[in-house]
């Protein structure tokens, strides 16, 4: 047979063949905050869990557990080998793409399988502030109603994304956006580019 | 890609049959239109009509009710896109037929069509099937009307390998007068199909799923039930396929009918083995696992079989890493994030349609390779359990 390439990048096969950082020992490990995304219904879930030095506020350990496809397993384990060493601030703000660029790229689809581990890593950087009364650090991810005809958040639109929404029709078809009195045109087209440009890598 | 192939995704597509890539190969050269009068159309002419009759003979049809299409997926489109049919000649216009009742567990071609033509009017109703994927035959008595213009139930399903009592099915359609279409795609060629025995009106066949070439297909229409054409033009396949004859599928096709013709009965056989040795394997190595789909009526080579707390995609890639190429039930790989409809519908919880595979054996597959799949199977889930959130390992 044929040499085939696979669906995947070598970087993300690796990650995939050899996941690192796997949380093995959950009820002994003491972590200092953890964060749950997604759930098992919606075909994915995953737990993040983060040791703290407390010091510098920097993370010292990061371990992960999922029930998920290919892509959430590697861009997890990408995730928790490039959050090793950095200040939670900087932990915070990395987004799927950048986890995207680190692995080589997700084909399109897959990459809404790989927005979970930094959604459930800013859970546990939360819950760390949480738990050490820094409920002022706390950066909750709010929701706003944009269409208001059709009551549609700008999450809602986020997702639909995710899910694979590229144009105004589609985001329409998806989330109803913008079917009533139409308002909210101009809103949604600028979302619909910043999610585009947040989450996929031009290539 | 490593070494081995074994390849266990025979209900996606299958490899050519021997005998099938010879006489393809042989026909490469056939240029003619089987549509002209001069000699390379009529020696392009015969070599259809040859595989029209093996077709035909194959399913207890005779030659002039079985007409090729491009696939599977096309004579389905046909049978139903009738329903929605304007003209004052169509029966189903003319009586006021434009209802249909299909199932929940149909391929995407035909829940697809019958979403469509809802919104172009037509009355389409989904009947319930058990946890075994069996369709439920009382709703369907009560819900043939005489405005229901065609009933159409799959008669094996791809994905768990249900199969339907069709002859019952189509027993009970009939009583109402109603017509009835089946797609056989999955069932012709594995399991003995006569449509007379069935007493079907339509029946879908293709020829990739049973070591023919892919693009080709067939659809049965029993003499002097009404029909609709999908592809307008020409006066090909008379005058209800427009397009000129794929000419090498066709022969392909006809081969391959052929060859099922003569190994059937002994591959199934063979398969059932192959299979049993398969699940009690299964059985045997991997705990919290459950098997889905009917346990006897089933096609002899499908297998699906769902692991608690691993997910399907992942199963199938590193099953693929070991040179293993089985399918999730779920489309999550290819392209669509929701869990499989079948598993849906058969009542299991979304997360066993995230994480069920399907096997499906054919005539490749040797009890070797049924090994070697039931000692690399354990390695993966276990693999995968453990960095599973859902999946607490017993001891």
């Amino acid at each position: 047979m044929a040499q085939v390439n696979w669906t995947y990048t070598d970087k993300v096969k690796e990650h995939f063949m050899n996941p690192k950082n796997i949380l093995m020992d959950e009820d002994n490990y003491q972590e200092d905050g953890k964060g749950i995304a997604g759930n098992v219904k919606c075909g994915d879930e995953m737990i993040v869990v983060i040791k703290v030095d407390k010091e510098k506020m920097i993370i010292n350990d990061c371990k992960w557990k999922t029930f998920g496809c290919a892509s959430a397993i590697a861009s997890t384990s990408a995730l928790s080998e490039m959050v090793k060493g950095i200040k939670l601030d900087d932990a915070f703000n990395l987004s799927a793409k950048d986890i995207n660029k680190e692995l080589g790229g997700l084909p399109d689809h897959k990459v809404h399988c790989s927005v979970l581990g930094d959604k459930a890593l800013r859970m546990a950087i939360n819950d760390y502030y949480m738990r050490n009364g820094m409920e002022d650090k706390v950066k909750r991810e709010e929701q706003r109603v944009v269409c208001k005809c059709m009551n549609v958040t700008d999450q809602e639109i986020e997702h639909a994304v995710l899910e694979g929404a590229r144009t105004f029709y589609e985001l329409q078809e998806m989330t109803k956006v913008g079917t009533g009195c139409g308002e909210c045109h101009e809103e949604v087209t600028q979302l619909l580019e910043t999610y585009k440009e947040k989450h996929f890598c031009q290539v | 890609m490593p070494e081995r192939l074994v390849y266990m995704d025979n209900n996606a597509t299958t490899p050519l049959h021997p005998e099938v890539k010879k006489v393809m190969i042989d026909a490469m050269g056939l240029f003619g239109n089987p549509s002209s009068l001069h000699g390379p159309g009529r020696e392009a002419r015969q070599l259809v009509e040859a595989a029209r009759e093996k077709v035909a003979s194959f399913i207890g049809a005779s030659p002039e009710e079985v007409m090729f299409v491009g696939s599977g997926s096309e004579a389905n489109n046909t049978v139903l896109s009738a329903l929605s049919c304007q003209r004052e000649r169509c029966k189903y216009h003319h009586e006021g037929l434009h209802e249909i009742i299909t199932t929940t567990i149909e391929h995407p071609c035909v829940l697809e069509t019958s979403k469509c033509l809802q919104e172009r009017g037509v009355k389409v109703s989904y009947l319930d099937v058990d946890r075994y994927g069996k369709v439920n035959v009382e709703q369907l008595q009560e819900g043939v009307t005489d405005r229901t213009g065609l009933v159409s139930v799959m008669m094996a399903n791809n994905e768990i390998g249900t199969i339907q009592d069709i002859k019952k099915i189509a027993e009970i359609v009939h009583q109402q007068g109603v017509l009835f279409h089946t797609d056989a795609v999955q069932a012709v060629g594995k399991i003995p199909v006569d449509v007379q025995e069935l007493g079907v009106d339509f029946l879908t066949l293709s020829g990739h799923k049973i070591y023919g070439p892919k693009g080709i297909g067939a659809l049965y229409v029993r003499k002097g039930a009404p029909f609709c054409p999908l592809i307008r033009g020409g006066h090909q396949e008379r005058g209800r396929r427009a397009g000129t004859e794929n000419t090498l599928g066709i022969i392909g096709f006809g081969k391959a009918i052929e060859m099922r013709s003569q190994e059937m009965e002994a591959e199934e056989k063979r398969l059932l083995k192959l299979k049993a040795t398969l699940r009690k394997g299964i059985e045997e190595r991997i705990p919290d696992m459950q098997f889905i789909g009917h346990p006897t009526d089933c096609l002899p080579g499908t297998l699906n079989v769902s692991f608690d707390g691993a997910e399907g995609e992942a199963i199938i890639l590193y099953l693929d890493l070991e040179g293993i190429a089985v399918s999730t039930g779920s489309a999550c790989a290819s392209g669509s994030l929701d869990p499989s409809h079948v598993i849906l519908a058969i009542g299991l919880p979304a997360e066993c349609a995230h994480g069920s595979i399907r096997i499906s054996l054919g005539r490749e597959n040797t009890m070797e390779e049924v090994e070697y799949m039931i000692d690399t199977l354990p390695l993966v889930i276990g693999k995968i359990r453990d960095m599973s959130t859902v999946y607490k390992r017993r001891q």
